[in-house]
C-alpha cells in the first residue's frame, strides 16, 4: 500500500486498466449491440464511476472489465498486461490478485462467520499462512468499523454492516482495482454516505483505483471522474476535477 | 481443515446441512449394506456348494481315460469308404508305475498333498439284503487330512482304518439299509468274485445320499486284493494345489509329467460351477442396482445444493476460484457423505450378516453358510466410494460452469 502512495507522487499516474475499441452484442431476442468502441483508461488511486440510463451498457462494460465475461470485442489491459484471450483459470487468478468486487447485494457465506467470509479471497491466493490472514482480515474489518461483529455469523448483521464485510473481503488481497456493481445500490442514504466514505478513502489514502456503476448521482458526481455512456457508446468523459 | 479454503467451505456445507447429508449417506448406507450382505450371502453359497464339491473331489486328479479304437486308414483320397466301428479299447484302468508318478507330482513346489486310490464295485451284503456301491482303497490318514474325511465322522474314528486290512468304514445310508453299526461284520463282494467279510471301523455321513448310500473306504492293498491286481495297481491319483480356485495352469504343467488324463475339479463338475456363475451374475446384478439408486440419492442432494448455493458459487467465482476449486468443493462434500455412507453400510451389512450365520437351516448344511469376506468388504467400499464420486461429479462438473456474471446482473 504505502508503495502505491509512494509511486504516485514521484512519478505521473499509471494507467492500471485500459480498453480498446471495446464491443459487444448480446443476440438474444434480437442482435443488439451492447458496447460500442468503448475505449479508456483508468488511472491508478483514481475514483471512477460508469453512469447511464438503464439499458446504456454500463454494467455490461463493468462486467466486461471484471474478466468475468470474456465474450467481447476490442481489448483488454489490467496493469499493462493484455487480459484479452487469456483462459478461464489465468482469468480467476487475475482476479483474485488484482481485483476487488462490491455488488449490489452483499454475496457473503451465510454460514460463515464475517471474519471467515473476508479471509476466504485470501485463503485462495494462498500467499499468507492462516493465522496471518486471520490478522489481516481482522484489520480490514476494523478499518470499516466492524471488529466487533468479526465473529458473527453473516447472515446476523443489518445490511449496511454486510455491504461493508463485503467491501473488506473485497479489500482482503490488496488489490490494484476495485469494482462495484450499484454498491449503494440497496442501502439507505446514511449507509450510501458510508460506504461513499470508504471508497474515496481506499483511493486517495491506499492508491486503489475504483472503477463503480452507480445510480446514484450524488455518488457519481462526488467521484473523480465519471464516465457516461449511453446506448453502449461513451458520450461524457469528464475528467476535470481529476488530476 | 485451517489449511484448505475448499475443503472449509466443503465442511461448512455439510455441517449446516446435517439433515440432507444424513439423508444422502442413509441411501449410501443401504445400497452398500446390501450390496454387502448380498454378495457375502452368494459368496457363502458359493463357498459351501464347492465345499460339497471338494468332500469327494481333489483339486485335480489323474486317471485313465477309455480310449477309442481308431481306423486304420484315415486316407479319403483313395475313393474308398471305410465303414468303421469306433469302441473302447481299455482294457484295464491300471496307471502303470504310480509310485513314480505319484512321486513326481509330489515334488511339484505347487503341490500340497497328493494321494492314490484303487476304485473297485463293491456289493455290501448282510443276509439277503444286498447294496451296490464302490468301494475305495486309499491311506486312510492322508485321505482324511485331503477331504476332511473326520468332519463327517458319526461313529468311530479314520485312524481306526489304518494298518487295519480287514477293517471297512461305511456311509451311514448303507449302515441304515442293512441296519448295521460300528463293530459289527459285514460282506463285502466285488465283481471279481472276491468275498470279504469286514468289521466296521467307522460310519460317515456326507449330506449327500449318493455318497452315503454307497461309498466305504479300505485300505489300498485290500482294495487291490477285491480286483485281483497286485500292489503296483492304482486307478486314481488325487492332487490338491496351493490354489483351489485357480486349477489350470497347474492342470497343464502336471500333463506334461504324465500321459494320463489330468483333470481339474472345476472340469468334472461344471454343470455346479455355471448354476453358482448364473447365480452370482443375478446377485451382482441386483445388489449393483441398489447401489446405483443410493448413488442418484447423492445426486440429487447435491444437485439441489447447488441450485440453493447458485449466488455463494458465483461469488466464489468472482473472487478467484476455477471450475477446479469448484468441483473440488463438492466433490469433497459427496466425499463426505460417501465415507458416512459407506462406513454405516459396511456395519448394516456386517449386523445382516451375522444375524443371518445364526439362522439354523437343518440338516446336512446346518447354519447358513455366510460368513465375513475381507474382500466382499473391501469391495464394497471401493464400489460405494467410486458411485458416490461419480454421483457427485456431475452436479459439481455443473456448479462449476456456473457463469458468475448471469447470476449478478439478475
Amino acid at each position: 500500500m504505502n508503495t502505491l502512495i509512494e509511486k504516485t507522487s514521484i512519478g505521473g499516474l499509471e494507467v492500471v486498466l485500459s480498453t480498446r475499441n471495446l464491443g459487444k452484442y448480446f443476440y438474444d431476442p434480437v442482435k443488439f449491440k451492447a458496447l460500442d468502441n468503448v475505449s479508456f483508461d483508468a488511472y491508478e488511486g483514481e475514483f471512477l464511476t460508469l453512469v447511464g440510463k438503464s439499458g446504456s451498457g454500463k454494467s455490461t462494460l463493468l462486467y466486461c472489465l471484471s474478466t468475468m465475461d470474456t465474450v467481447y470485442e476490442g481489448e483488454l489491459y489490467i496493469k499493462g498486461e493484455k487480459i484479452t484471450g487469456k483462459k478461464p483459470d489465468e482469468l480467476a487468478a487475475i482476479r483474485n490478485e488484482n481485483i476487488g468486487f462490491v455488488f449490489q447485494f452483499h454475496y457473503l457465506l451465510p454460514e460463515f462467520t464475517c471474519l471467515k467470509n473476508v479471509m476466504i479471497p485470501a485463503r485462495r491466493l494462498g500467499k499468507y499462512g492462516y493465522e496471518e490472514i486471520e490478522h489481516k482480515a481482522y484489520e480490514k474489518l476494523k478499518i470499516l468499523g466492524l471488529q466487533d461483529q468479526a465473529l458473527k455469523p453473516a447472515s446476523k448483521l443489518s445490511g449496511g454492516q454486510q455491504q461493508r464485510v463485503a467491501i473488506a473481503r473485497a479489500l482482503i488481497n490488496d488489490p490494484a482495482i476495485l469494482m462495484g456493481d450499484e454498491p449503494t445500490g440497496n442501502l439507505d442514504s446514511k449507509n450510501s454516505a458510508v460506504v461513499f466514505d470508504i471508497f474515496k478513502e481506499i483511493s486517495s489514502q491506499y492508491g486503489q483505483t475504483i472503477i463503480a456503476v452507480t445510480h446514484d448521482n450524488d455518488f457519481a458526481k462526488a467521484s473523480d471522474r465519471t464516465i457516461e455512456l449511453a446506448d453502449g457508446r461513451i458520450i461524457d468523459q469528464d475528467k476535470n476535477d481529476f488530476e | 481443515m485451517k489449511k484448505n479454503i475448499n475443503i472449509d467451505i466443503a465442511f461448512t456445507h455439510i455441517y449446516t446441512r446435517k439433515k440432507q447429508t444424513m439423508v444422502a449417506a442413509l441411501g449410501v448406507a443401504i445400497g452398500v449394506g446390501m450390496y454387502l450382505f448380498m454378495n457375502s450371502l452368494d459368496a457363502g453359497f458359493s463357498k459351501y456348494s464347492t465345499d460339497e464339491i471338494f468332500k469327494n473331489n481333489a483339486h485335480i486328479k489323474i486317471y485313465k481315460n477309455d480310449e477309442i479304437s481308431k481306423p486304420l486308414t484315415t486316407d479319403d483320397s483313395s475313393g474308398l469308404r471305410v465303414i468303421i466301428n469306433p469302441q473302447i479299447t481299455t482294457l484295464s484302468k491300471k496307471i502303470i508305475n504310480p509310485e513314480a508318478l505319484l512321486a513326481a507330482v509330489k515334488s511339484q513346489p505347487y503341490v500340497t498333498n497328493a494321494i492314490a486310490q484303487v476304485n473297485f464295485d463293491a456289493y455290501y451284503n448282510r443276509g439277503k439284503a444286498q447294496i451296490k456301491g464302490t468301494g475305495n482303497g486309499v491311506n486312510m490318514i492322508e485321505y482324511a487330512q485331503m477331504f476332511n474325511t473326520d468332519k463327517y465322522m458319526v461313529a468311530g474314528n479314520t485312524e481306526a482304518l489304518q494298518g487295519n486290512l480287514n477293517g471297512i468304514i461305511i456311509g451311514s445310508g448303507i449302515s441304515e439299509k442293512l441296519s448295521l453299526s460300528i463293530n459289527d461284520n459285514i460282506t463285502v463282494t466285488s465283481s471279481f468274485g472276491i468275498v470279504k467279510v469286514m468289521k466296521i471301523v467307522g460310519i460317515f455321513m456326507t449330506g449327500s445320499s449318493m455318497n452315503d448310500n454307497t461309498k466305504s473306504y479300505v485300505n489300498i492293498s485290500t482294495a487291490q486284493q477285491f480286483i485281483k491286481e497286485g500292489p503296483s495297481f492304482v486307478s486314481t491319483l488325487f492332487i490338491n494345489t496351493r490354489d483351489a480356485n485357480n486349477p489350470e495352469p497347474f492342470v497343464q504343467k502336471l500333463q506334461q509329467l504324465t500321459s494320463y488324463t489330468v483333470e481339474d475339479w472345476k472340469t468334472s463338475n461344471a454343470d455346479v460351477l455355471s448354476g453358482n456363475n448364473t447365480r452370482e451374475t443375478m446377485m451382482g446384478a441386483i445388489s449393483m442396482a441398489i447401489l446405483i439408486v443410493a448413488g442418484f440419492g447423492i445426486y440429487n442432494i447435491l444437485s439441489s445444493t447447488i441450485i440453493q448455493k447458485i449466488n455463494d458459487i458465483a461469488i466464489l467465482k468472482a473472487t478467484g476460484f476455477n471450475g477446479n476449486d469448484v468441483v473440488k468443493i463438492f466433490i469433497v462434500e459427496a466425499i463426505i457423505m460417501g465415507i458416512i455412507g459407506t462406513a454405516v453400510g459396511l456395519l448394516l451389512g456386517s449386523v445382516l450378516i451375522a444375524i443371518m450365520s445364526n439362522i439354523y437351516m437343518g440338516g446336512p448344511v446346518g447354519y447358513f453358510p455366510i460368513g465375513f469376506e475381507i474382500t466382499l468388504f473391501i469391495r464394497s467400499f471401493i464400489l460405494g466410494m467410486l458411485i458416490t464420486l461419480c454421483a457427485g461429479y456431475f452436479p459439481a462438473r455443473k456448479a462449476a460452469k456456473v457463469d458468475p456474471v448471469e447470476i449478478f446482473r439478475k
